[in-house]
């Protein structure tokens, strides 16, 4: 039992390490194509609502929070704080997805800012505009898969929560809850990493708006 | 030979319950999650993959027997040389030892039940067959015309040809790598057998180890490029092409960082490989085992920082050009390190000839040429002039046919009796392993003299004063492609019909012959406890059969 906690922990670890190569690559693209075109990159950096960035992330960094203390009710035994914990969790995932698609992919569309869906470059950007897609593509690219990330996450949750109203966890066992605590956890540190990148370097302050 | 003589107190095959034995029917195999079965799955994909990548080559060296071109169209070799590019590499000497070998022997050789994650094993397969049905459904659809290394801008805005499915069946085939490499790190970190510390360990694991970690670190990064080519392909966004505003040098970056490690995912098992043929056939502990194995771990590491020798022409600054040549030649380093001691290893050794072993032998000579041509294409001053030349052929595939094919069949020889619990017909093998050699060294030895006249690589013409030595080579490809069909031949008849091999019929060390052949399913009635060192040869006689 304790060689199979052990075995699952680490595998999640080396797992992890796999993610953040294939964050990695997208994000070394994203930064040197940000130094090559700077201007077009600030320009379509200006075009996003920072506010939502900023709640999104409170409302991630919430569901972190909720999720270690799921764990910590699993490790003192107290089931229903787990199985409360949880659905908090997932619903401050939830809640996460809901304001990235709503308030922010679909106003980007109406926008004309999608690539491949009716992007319009606009005159006023002048020739900086030409790369302006090219921001819009690895920002749609990366928060997407962070998204893909955030859903599977979803799914897990809700094994997770089956499993705990069933009493499945207790203090001896409850690797799974560990093991996609810290997947869930990684999760929210590519977009402590996104946001920034994204939506904060620029020249931009917050409350400075267009 | 005395392995023929068969081993009394060996029960026959049938009658004892083994991994082959113990369930059957298609579901059985289908939904397995033992190690050893699902390696057995995995080798007749790769074999199926092999020969199809094959006779692509087949088809190239018969096009290339007239200047002006004996059997296809121009456009049509173009997809030849690719579909063979993208099936050998990525679908066949990636997963070759790792997934067949490895799968079968990792457990068995630390003395573990399973692997750590025996169903996410099998979902390994499953996503490997996945990947191969998109890549042979893109060489049905017309095939593919970009080179295995899909170029852009060539690749996302020009060719019409099935790119996306090409390049989603790589994409897919990745995280099979992937999941098998998590797979092996786990378990060799928490299942080791009582007293098997980890310089106690066959070289073997070492190597696998090695290539494991690549795979978690390399492949997740060629994963994302496919995803950004494929992206720009579809909505014309310009990430790599620069007529829409991308950079065509970030893709061959991008390519190069995993596709440079990945050349060591295909030689360093070979190379672990090698070690257990080495001292088993010269009956001595290996020559200085904590070198060889650390050089495992050096080549590792050292494989992630050289993929800009791949780009010398390409326009990168000349000092990048500098350092990435100096990192080139370290890289020769720990790999020489490991022919010196496989060949001191020999020093003094009781030497057997069988089969495994010749194919060892023609690996060192081999790789050791492979190896050395390398350095020529890591000079920048020589790579101008043999770069995209029949040189860097051959070079490759010295490495990647005369090493990594040549240990894989080693390797499959040794371990058959193991795995099948049968013995295979010597004569034939060794000859098999000699008609291989000789058609290995014809075909490749004058592209490396083609290379260096100036034949560039990649066309379906050429002058008419290169036909001698491109006539050479096609007939040494077909002596090399019969010496690939007999031991196909061989080793399927031996599986029904070949004598039973008792548990260890090479008298090797190491805990995977402490077990019957074939293995019972949990591979050991009780976990062995280690308590001697790797290849411990000179502590006991060992008699063999």
């Amino acid at each position: 039992m304790e060689q199979q906690r052990e075995a699952g922990s680490l595998g999640m670890w080396v797992f992890l390490l796999t993610e953040l190569m294939f964050f990695g690559g997208l994000f070394a693209s994203y930064i040197i194509y940000r130094a090559l075109y700077l201007p077009s990159f600030e320009i379509g950096s200006h075009l996003l609502e920072v506010k939502f960035g900023a709640l999104n992330t409170a409302v991630l960094i919430g569901s972190s929070l909720t999720m270690a203390l799921a764990i910590r009710s699993a490790q003192v035994g107290r089931r229903g704080a787990q199985v409360g914990f949880l659905i908090a969790t997932m619903i401050l995932g939830a809640a996460f997805l809901f304001f990235k698609f709503t308030f922010e992919w679909h106003h980007d569309y109406i926008e004309h800012l999608v690539p491949g869906f009716g992007f319009v470059i606009r005159p006023e950007w002048g020739a900086a505009g030409a790369h302006v897609p090219m921001f819009f593509c690895f920002y749609f690219f990366m928060t997407g898969l962070h998204a893909l990330h955030m859903i599977i996450g979803l799914g897990i949750l809700t094994v997770l929560t089956v499993m705990a109203h069933r009493g499945r966890f207790n203090p001896p066992y409850y690797s799974p809850l560990e093991v996609s605590g810290l997947y869930w956890h990684f999760v929210d540190i590519v977009w402590i990493f996104l946001f920034p990148l994204l939506y904060l370097i620029g020249g931009r302050y917050i409350g400075g708006g267009h | 030979m005395s392995t023929a003589t068969l081993d009394v107190h060996e029960v026959p095959t049938g009658s004892r319950v083994n991994y082959l034995n113990a369930q059957y029917g298609v579901k059985s195999w289908l939904l397995t999650t033992d190690h050893k079965r699902i390696a057995l799955l995995y080798l007749a994909s790769i074999t199926l993959m092999f020969f199809v990548g094959g006779f692509f080559a087949v088809l190239m060296r018969l096009h290339l027997i007239e200047p002006q071109g004996a059997l296809v169209q121009p456009e049509t070799y173009n997809k030849l040389f690719t579909m063979h590019g993208v099936i050998m590499v990525f679908f066949f000497l990636v997963p070759s030892i790792p997934a067949t070998l490895g799968n079968f022997l990792v457990p068995m050789m630390i003395g573990a039940r399973d692997l750590a994650f025996p169903r996410l094993n099998l979902l390994s397969w499953y996503i490997y067959i996945i990947g191969a049905i998109f890549t042979l459904y893109a060489v049905i659809s017309g095939g593919v015309d970009t080179g295995w290394t899909f170029y852009t801008p060539y690749s996302s805005s020009f060719s019409h040809t099935s790119v996306i499915p090409t390049a989603l069946g790589v994409f897919i085939t990745g995280f099979s790598s992937i999941l098998t490499g998590l797979n092996f790190v786990v378990t060799i970190h928490k299942m080791r057998a009582p007293g098997l510390t980890w310089f106690r360990l066959p070289l073997f694991i070492w190597a696998i180890y090695a290539t494991s970690i690549i795979f978690i670190l390399g492949t997740p990064v060629i994963a994302i490029t496919l995803f950004l080519l494929g992206l720009e392909r579809l909505l014309h966004i310009g990430i790599f092409d620069p007529a829409i505003g991308g950079d065509p040098i970030l893709f061959q970056h991008l390519f190069w960082f995993y596709s440079h490690p990945a050349v060591y995912i295909m030689i360093l098992p070979g190379m672990g490989v090698m070690s257990e043929l080495i001292t088993c056939f010269s009956r001595k502990r290996i020559f200085g085992y904590g070198f060889v194995a650390f050089s495992s771990l050096a080549i590792a590491f050292i494989s992630f920082l050289v993929w800009g020798h791949h780009m010398f022409v390409t326009g990168q600054s000349i000092y990048a050009g500098l350092i990435f040549s100096v990192l080139s030649f370290m890289v020769a380093i720990p790999s020489a390190v490991k022919v010196f001691n496989w060949t001191a290893t020999l020093y003094k050794g009781s030497i057997s000839y069988d089969a495994p072993m010749l194919y060892a032998l023609g690996f060192i000579g081999l790789f050791t040429m492979g190896g050395l041509t390398g350095l020529f294409l890591a000079s920048l001053a020589t790579d101008v002039h043999l770069n995209g030349t029949y040189f860097i052929v051959a070079h490759f595939h010295y490495i990647m046919v005369g090493g990594a094919v040549m240990a894989y069949l080693g390797g499959i020889h040794f371990w058959w009796p193991k795995i099948t619990g049968r013995l295979y017909p010597d004569g034939w093998a060794r000859f098999a392993a000699l008609v291989i050699f000789v058609g290995f060294n014809l075909t490749f030895f004058p592209q490396f003299m083609l290379g260096y006249l100036g034949m560039p690589r990649r066309y379906a013409v050429y002058p008419a004063e290169f036909q001698v030595l491109n006539v050479m080579s096609s007939a040494g490809a077909s002596i090399l492609g019969i010496g690939y069909l007999i031991p196909l031949l061989y080793l399927t008849w031996s599986m029904r019909y070949g004598p039973t091999a008792g548990p260890n019929p090479w008298g090797a060390k190491g805990l995977e012959w402490q077990t019957p052949s074939p293995p019972p399913t949990e591979n050991f009635e009780e976990i062995p406890v280690v308590t001697e060192e790797a290849y411990d040869y000179a502590h006991t006689t060992v008699t063999r059969g």
